[in-house]
């Protein structure tokens, strides 16, 4: 076995088994924690297939920020997972059922798999000796510009509904005025008094 | 190269780029004082921009290497979406100023969402198709639950949410087995790939696919969202949901229908027969029973869809033709529906009971005449113009040889015209309990009274959207 | 013999394993140098002795301190959640090991050279979160969690302006391998053509967003002393609280790295003529670990709320913008091509 078959294996088996875990943990936090091994297992993945770029962003995006989160929302819930699970096991032959009739289908589907004639035309070319960060690059600013920038619309759309449905102006509050800190001067915000002895002010 | 792209879609840059611009206008100035104005902003910016595209649109202009095609039909759907759109933002105005729903967000997230439905009519491409579809989805979400306060607003969103995304799901699964048949995700190209047969893998992908377009398009058996939601979101919101996104997702079930799978017609015909099928029965049984005006006519669009549907079932150029008169005439009735629904209120506060409209022609004759008009119509009574549209969808399926598809269709609008009745029977000869008041704002009334002297008027020539039309089924099936 | 170390499997994996040694060896005995140096550094601010009783001069303090965590015992909170209590000091120590396989020391010394070295180094800084939270969550103790949530809403946070400033000097040099980056800063000007200059701005919301990043004073909310005792690390004792130790001190110097090796080109000599190599490497990374030590010495804590307003009101947007402004300047070869140092394609 060479390296490189060792490696995927290795990551190919990881990844399965952080899928598996995730699923049969009983404990949510394990599950993120499961979760984010098949994350770094499939960013190996990438890595043996040449997409350094995606594994990086992978690791960047799904393991760094959007696991992280889901980690602190997970360890924050308080929720009763043995009375979830108790509720789900009474669906669980109906689930069964429908997930083996699926299996078989999706079985059928790629058993008799064929590709269309003339496939290999319509595939993209290989970029060749461009980096994948370069060619990456050039299909997402020149080629799908649109659909790059229509994603961006729609983070556009989510960050604005966030905001919508979330934030509250509390009024009776008091805010720090960072500006006004800053402007404020000894002459105008402090009064010296003389006090008398014996009088006060 | 990429000028002529920019040019091709300007409309929807435009639009965007309003409602970022406005976004950070409102932000910085007076926030929600500034929502009416911009409501109306926005109405008069999507009557600019249908007025543009349907004016200057010439012939069939394919932008982004096929991601993007403009052609007649897509004009002529994006043209409905920006009028029904205005006119629903414009109806909305005052009924949320009044309720302190109107957000500044509201009508920028309505535009986002148009120019969702205008890329997604205008597809060339699996990849802008979901991009669409997701720019339009995620605002409805939003939209829908608007009204934050109220368990049923909040309901309404994360249903349609979670369905949505479910709906999403199997969408792109869809489309990542078509990708791995035809080898491009570009229609074009796809409809190609498909003309030497299509494979198992290939059908399962195109199953894959209408699953989630019937979602969006509320088609049984995919509908069981559309009470709830309508039901849930602020009524504004739910006269947009029955207009403009219904025509939208038609629009991309027609545009995939036949652009991507034109070459294997007798693939998805049965299906989409039997979504058609199924949606005006249920549509049409389920209604009966409803209390509530917005749960009706959840199931009226339901089983409209239905309809629509049956159109597109043909798989002729008539039947698109069919289709897009249906959808027209579809909006138009619902604007108009909508508007009395919106005027309907006691004390200020909004009723949607039917039971409420009792004897209701003794107090507002005028409105209730207008009513009666649109839900004559909207149950296909001639000689409304709603007659005329199922006349045409019923006839292209029987032109198709789906005879068993257009008398399902009469008995199904049969079935159907009893719950309509039943309105009529209560605003004319119920009795009276608890009587609504309130007037209906200048706008509102506008609107009803339009539509409904459309539903009459129309009649002698449907203002000429037929050879219109057919000038854009052609441009799609060819 | 070469033959062996080149062509067999097990050639191979010796070399890197040889080579992996080269590296870590001197970084763990400098670790404990720049440990004693910290101390030294915090006391002679505060005018104290600081350590000065174990060698001459106290310069074997680390050792001592190391000796000592090793033959302690190791203690377990009762409830806490033992897997993952362990696991999250070997995470802390492991990433910040591997984070140096990139890190080139000298003009070829590195490892591994490849393409996304600096993406890789942003990914396992971004990983290094998990130690922390995970072990705040663990120890089942309501401080190591509470400073565990601080510290991930933080990392979180300036990541983001990180990541940024990074792009920036990704622009500029048309890649993202290390010495690419080293390379394009070369030039017969010395330290001025070095990225310091056009990326002025840059530098100090990079080095601010480090400090932050590292959870160094003074953004050490996680385990702000006064508040949460330890935070994180309330309930870890022995072995594993030196991991989680050396492998906060690694971070930070491996945020000196970054900074010489992004904005002052890492082994290159500031005055032209002299020859560049690895010494120059080092000067630079110890004098940036000297400034953490100063600032670590002389700055208040900050509060939380202002530190994420800092993070995002203030450093988001300008490293935003610094982007925009750079991505002009590079396209329009500015001040002939200042920001416009391609390396490859072009």
């Amino acid at each position: 076995m060479t390296v490189a078959a060792f490696t995927f294996y290795a990551f190919a088996v990881t990844t399965l088994l952080g899928g598996l875990m995730t699923v049969m943990s009983r404990n949510p936090v394990h599950s993120v924690l499961w979760l984010i091994l098949a994350f770094i297992s499939s960013a190996g993945l990438f890595v043996l297939l040449g997409a350094e770029f995606v594994a990086m962003l992978l690791m960047i995006v799904y393991v760094g920020a959007v696991a992280v989160l889901f980690l602190f929302v997970v360890m924050m819930l308080d929720i009763d997972f043995a009375e979830l699970k108790a509720e789900m096991a009474r669906y669980m032959p109906l689930a069964l059922l429908i997930g083996v009739v699926i299996l078989m289908q999706l079985g059928m589907a790629f058993g008799a798999w064929d590709y269309s004639e003339g496939v290999a035309e319509r595939l993209a070319a290989p970029a060749g000796e461009v980096q994948n960060t370069a060619a990456l690059g050039q299909l997402i600013y020149d080629k799908y510009i649109m659909l790059f920038q229509l994603a961006g619309l729609i983070l556009l759309v989510a960050m604005i509904g966030a905001i919508v449905l979330t934030l509250r102006h509390r009024t009776n509050i008091k805010r720090q005025d960072i500006l006004a800190q800053m402007y404020r001067d000894p002459a105008k915000a402090m009064e010296l008094k003389d006090v008398k002895p014996g009088q006060g002010l | 190269m990429i000028s002529a792209d920019i040019q091709t879609v300007l409309p929807e840059i435009v639009i965007a780029l309003y409602a970022m611009g406005a976004l950070l206008a409102a932000v910085y100035t007076s926030k929600d004082e500034v929502a009416p104005l911009l409501t109306w902003l926005t109405g008069g910016l999507f009557v600019v921009m249908a007025g543009w595209i349907g004016y200057n649109g010439e012939g069939v202009n394919v932008a982004f290497d096929g991601a993007y095609v403009d052609d007649g039909f897509g004009r002529f759907a994006k043209v409905v979406i920006l009028l029904s759109a205005a006119v629903v933002l414009v109806m909305s105005q005052e009924y949320m100023s009044r309720r302190g729903l109107l957000r500044f967000e509201y009508p920028l997230l309505v535009a986002l969402a148009v120019v969702g439905m205008m890329v997604m009519v205008s597809a060339g491409d699996l990849m802008s198709l979901y991009m669409g579809l997701e720019l339009q989805s995620l605002s409805l979400y939003v939209v829908a639950s608007l009204r934050r306060d109220s368990v049923k607003s909040t309901e309404a969103g994360l249903k349609y949410f979670v369905l949505g995304a479910l709906s999403s799901g199997l969408l792109l699964y869809g489309a990542s087995l078509t990708y791995g048949f035809a080898g491009t995700t570009l229609f074009s190209g796809i409809v190609e790939a498909v003309e030497g047969g299509a494979s198992i893998g290939l059908l399962f992908g195109l199953v894959f696919l209408i699953t989630g377009f019937a979602f969006k398009v509320s088609a049984a058996p995919f509908h069981m969202w559309t009470p709830d939601v309508y039901e849930g979101s602020p009524t504004p919101v739910t006269a947009f949901f029955a207009t403009a996104p219904k025509v939208a997702a038609m629009g991309l079930f027609a545009r995939v229908a036949f652009d991507a799978f034109g070459a294997v017609t007798g693939e998805w015909q049965q299906i989409v027969a039997f979504l058609s099928v199924l949606s005006m029965f249920v549509g049409a049984i389920a209604a009966i029973g409803q209390t509530n005006i917005k749960r009706l006519m959840a199931y009226s669009s339901i089983a409209h869809m239905g309809f629509a549907l049956m159109g597109l079932a043909a798989g002729s150029a008539f039947g698109v033709q069919a289709m897009l008169i249906y959808m027209a005439i579809y909006v138009t009735m619902n604007i108009g529906t909508f508007a009395f629904i919106l005027g309907m209120e006691k004390d200020g506060v909004p009723v949607t009971t039917i039971s409420s409209l009792k004897m209701y022609s003794k107090r507002e004759p005028l409105r209730a005449l207008a009513m009666l008009v649109l839900l004559f119509s909207l149950a296909g009574v001639p000689p409304m113009v709603g007659f005329f549209g199922k006349f045409y969808v019923l006839r292209a399926a029987y032109d198709a040889g789906l005879a068993w598809l257009a008398v399902a269709g009469v008995i199904a609008s049969v079935i159907g015209a009893f719950y309509y009745l039943r309105i009529v029977y209560f605003m004319y000869f119920g009795e009276e309990t608890e009587a609504l008041d309130g007037k209906m704002s200048p706008v509102l009334w506008v609107s009803l009274m339009a539509s409904a002297a459309v539903m009459v008027v129309g009649v002698v020539n449907l203002f000429g959207i037929e050879p219109l039309a057919a000038a854009a089924a052609a441009t799609l099936v060819n | 013999m070469v033959e062996f170390f080149t062509t067999t499997n097990l050639g191979i994996v010796l070399l890197i394993l040889g080579q992996c040694l080269l590296v870590l060896v001197p970084l763990l005995v400098a670790l404990a140098f720049l440990m004693y140096a910290d101390r030294k550094i915090w006391a002679a601010v505060q005018m104290r002795r600081g350590p000065n009783v174990v060698g001459v001069f106290g310069l074997l303090q680390s050792f001592a301190d190391f000796l000592k965590y090793i033959v302690k015992e190791v203690v377990v909170p009762a409830g806490a959640d033992k897997a993952v209590f362990f696991l999250a000091p070997m995470i802390s120590f492991v990433l910040a090991v591997i984070a140096w396989a990139v890190i080139p020391f000298d003009d070829g010394w590195v490892l591994s050279d490849i393409n996304v070295a600096i993406l890789y180094v942003f990914a396992i800084s971004s990983l290094e979160v998990y130690g922390v939270i995970m072990g705040g969550w663990a120890s089942n103790s309501k401080y190591p969690f509470l400073g565990s949530l601080r510290s991930a809403a933080q990392m979180i946070s300036y990541e983001v302006s990180i990541g940024l400033i990074i792009i920036g000097v990704i622009i500029s040099t048309g890649s993202m391998n290390f010495g690419d980056i080293v390379r394009a800063q070369e030039g017969s000007w010395g330290i001025f053509n070095w990225y310091w200059l056009p990326h002025f701005p840059m530098l100090f919301l990079f080095f601010i967003s480090a400090l932050a990043e590292t959870n160094r004073p003074p953004f050490d909310l996680p385990e702000a002393e006064s508040e949460l005792v330890a935070g994180y690390q309330v309930e870890y004792s022995s072995t594993p609280f030196l991991l989680f130790m050396i492998g906060e001190l690694m971070a930070v110097v491996l945020m000196c790295a970054l900074v010489s090796l992004l904005f002052f080109g890492g082994w290159l000599s500031p005055i032209p003529g002299l020859p560049d190599g690895i010494w120059w490497m080092v000067i630079k990374m110890s004098f940036f670990f000297f400034i953490f030590s100063m600032v670590k010495a002389i700055t208040p804590r900050y509060r939380y709320d202002q530190l994420m307003r800092l993070g995002w009101k203030v450093f988001l947007p300008m490293s935003l913008g610094w982007v925009v402004i750079v991505s002009f300047l590079a396209k329009y070869e500015a001040l002939g091509g200042l920001w416009a140092r391609w390396t490859i394609g072009g």
